[in-house]
């Protein structure tokens, strides 16, 4: 392997991921790793968010329901048969093939229509979803959720926080080669003008269920990490906040870019953590959400790239050369 | 003669206006056809109807005796029938290389390939850059389409047309809001096309010389419908063209 032709940014990811890989070692506080766990877990779930959002203009407010398809899959079927590492593939694999089935046929419905009809569409759907795990006790527990046993060596919140991490580090350098791939170029393409995408030869449809299938099965992922984060689940993963969460994630952090979503992770699971700590001091701390509000809508304003976006344009230069060197 | 594109009855209604008002005609392969009229003719309607960006209300588009009425844009471009826009319409956000690189990458059919990284296709780069060559905007490869002159645009336009290498050029004029300057270039450019490959082309213009210049066949729409046919000589003396064409603008103008 040549490896002149790997760019520098990868060194610095690579470097990073090794430097996260020692981290239990440093920290040894329960709760602060699994803070940590839940970023990685939340941050998969924003790339998979905005690799519709970013990268191809697909506007979904109800992409919580794969992550909550993963959560439910992986916890049924763990909860259904013995705490196996054998049953805990099974329960991925249902996952995966839930949310595959469910944003294809999501995508074929709608994805030749404008834009929001996806959205209305995805919202309904993850609407059904909370619904259905809501009523089908028997199956799911209610509101009330359930509790369910872990394969043995799942239980060392050290190893949890390495498969967590390794799954990011997975997910991060295979979605950057996705981007960067022909089809990759492509999604950028219908993001900026559909119209023209179609007239250079390019079957948009085709490229949009592809991309909302990806997205699902990722999203289903991060869903069943979640899950085996908590060995607990209720119905809140099918909540509209998690559609939300993501946003703000992206957003954020900087759409159309995938380390934006892994830094607006960071930043929302941290501040939501020390903004609650808060509450004793002043109540408006217990409704983090309102200050969320706030960030969000000065982001949009003001910070329309997001941090990760803004780094990049000032790196690349590409904006100013536009603008000085007509 | 043998035609490559053939209208039969071919109508579009919006509300009440019909813009194209049943037009049979055929486009003869390898040839240069223009279509002039006033503004409003319906030249540019019949190209979106050409190219699948419209369906028509009425009649049939065949594409070597081919019924393509109902096909996708996606569909025609990939049969062959590659077109520009009057509005302008390129991926702003991108760069002119990315912007070219893309019609590239769709002609030579690469258009799944997920896993593979993109710098892996160097020949479409080089492919790009050799188009922007011929267009005069290998310069600026490296600028966002956005910030790129009105005329500059018409370019890349040219550029990503040539890229798909279809046998159909429709061409929506190319040089409308370039600087005197900048025309030459162009038609040079389009010539050379004419010249040395063999396209067909047709081309929607309102520059008379350049027109005379460059067409082996004229069409004159006026009100949506196909008013005369012929070489430009015969155009040029045809009467009905005469009164209807440069009455008709002059009644424009003076309404």
């Amino acid at each position: 392997m040549n490896l002149r032709h790997i760019e520098r940014s990868t060194w610095i990811y690579i470097a990073f991921a090794l430097l996260l890989f020692i981290v239990p070692f440093l920290f040894t506080g329960r709760s602060m790793l699994f803070m940590i766990m839940q970023v990685f877990i939340f941050g998969i779930f924003a790339m998979s968010y905005d690799l519709l959002l970013g990268y191809t203009g697909i506007i979904s407010f109800g992409h919580a329901m794969f992550f909550g398809i993963g959560a439910y899959s992986a916890a049924i079927v763990m909860d259904l048969n013995d705490s196996t590492l054998l049953s805990l593939a099974a329960g991925v694999l249902v996952a995966v093939i839930i949310a595959a089935i469910v944003s294809f046929i999501a995508g074929i419905l709608t994805l030749r229509l404008k834009s929001h009809f996806y959205a209305m569409l995805t919202l309904a759907l993850a609407g059904l979803f909370l619904v259905a795990a809501e009523k089908w006790t028997s199956l799911t527990g209610g509101g009330e959720g359930f509790t369910f046993r872990l394969p043995e060596f799942l239980r060392d919140s050290g190893t949890m926080y390495m498969i967590c991490l390794i799954s990011l580090v997975v997910f991060f350098f295979g979605l950057r080669r996705f981007t960067k791939s022909p089809l990759g170029k492509v999604l950028v393409a219908i993001r900026e003008n559909e119209n023209r995408t179609e007239s250079l030869g390019f079957q948009v449809l085709h490229y949009k269920v592809i991309v909302s299938v990806i997205a699902g099965v990722i999203a289903s992922f991060a869903g069943v990490l979640y899950v085996l984060s908590l060995r607990f689940i209720d119905t809140s993963v099918f909540a509209v906040d998690v559609t939300l969460d993501a946003l703000l994630m992206t957003i954020i952090g900087g759409v159309g870019t995938l380390i934006g979503p892994l830094i607006g992770a960071g930043l929302v699971e941290f501040a939501h953590h020390w903004l609650s700590d808060l509450a004793d001091v002043h109540w408006i701390f217990e409704r983090w959400i309102i200050l969320y509000g706030i960030v969000y809508i000065l982001a949009v304003i003001f910070f329309p790239l997001g941090i990760a976006g803004t780094i990049q344009s000032k790196f690349s230069n590409r904006v100013t050369k536009g603008l000085f060197k007509k | 003669m043998t035609a490559i594109l053939e209208t039969k009855d071919l109508a579009i209604a919006f509300g009440g206006h019909t813009a194209v008002d049943h037009i049979s005609v055929q486009i003869p392969e390898k040839k240069f056809t223009s279509i002039i009229g006033p503004n409003g003719a319906g030249k540019t309607t019949l190209f979106n109807l050409l190219s699948g960006q419209l369906s028509p209300t009425n009649g049939q588009i065949l594409y070597k005796d081919q019924d393509i009425t109902k096909l996708s844009t996606t569909k025609r471009t990939r049969l062959g029938i590659g077109r520009s826009f009057q509005i302008t319409n390129v991926f702003p956000n991108l760069t002119v290389l990315e912007n070219v690189r893309l019609a590239v990458q769709s002609q030579a059919k690469v258009r799944y390939q997920m896993l593979a990284h993109f710098k892996y296709y160097k020949q479409f780069e080089a492919k790009a850059m050799e188009l922007l060559e011929r267009v005069f905007l290998d310069a600026k490869a490296e600028l966002r389409a956005v910030n790129l002159a009105h005329g500059e645009k018409r370019k890349l336009e040219m550029a990503m047309l040539l890229a798909l290498d279809t046998e159909v050029l429709l061409l929506d004029e190319p040089t409308a809001g370039m600087s005197l300057e900048e025309v030459p270039a162009i038609i040079e450019v389009i010539k050379k096309i004419k010249e040395e490959e063999d396209r067909t082309i047709v081309l929607i213009e309102h520059k008379i010389d350049m027109i005379m210049d460059l067409s082996d066949e004229v069409l004159v729409l006026f009100h949506g419908e196909l008013l005369a046919k012929g070489t430009p000589e015969e155009i040029i003396e045809n009467e009905t063209v005469q009164s209807a064409y440069l009455g008709g603008m002059y009644d424009e103008q003076l309404a």
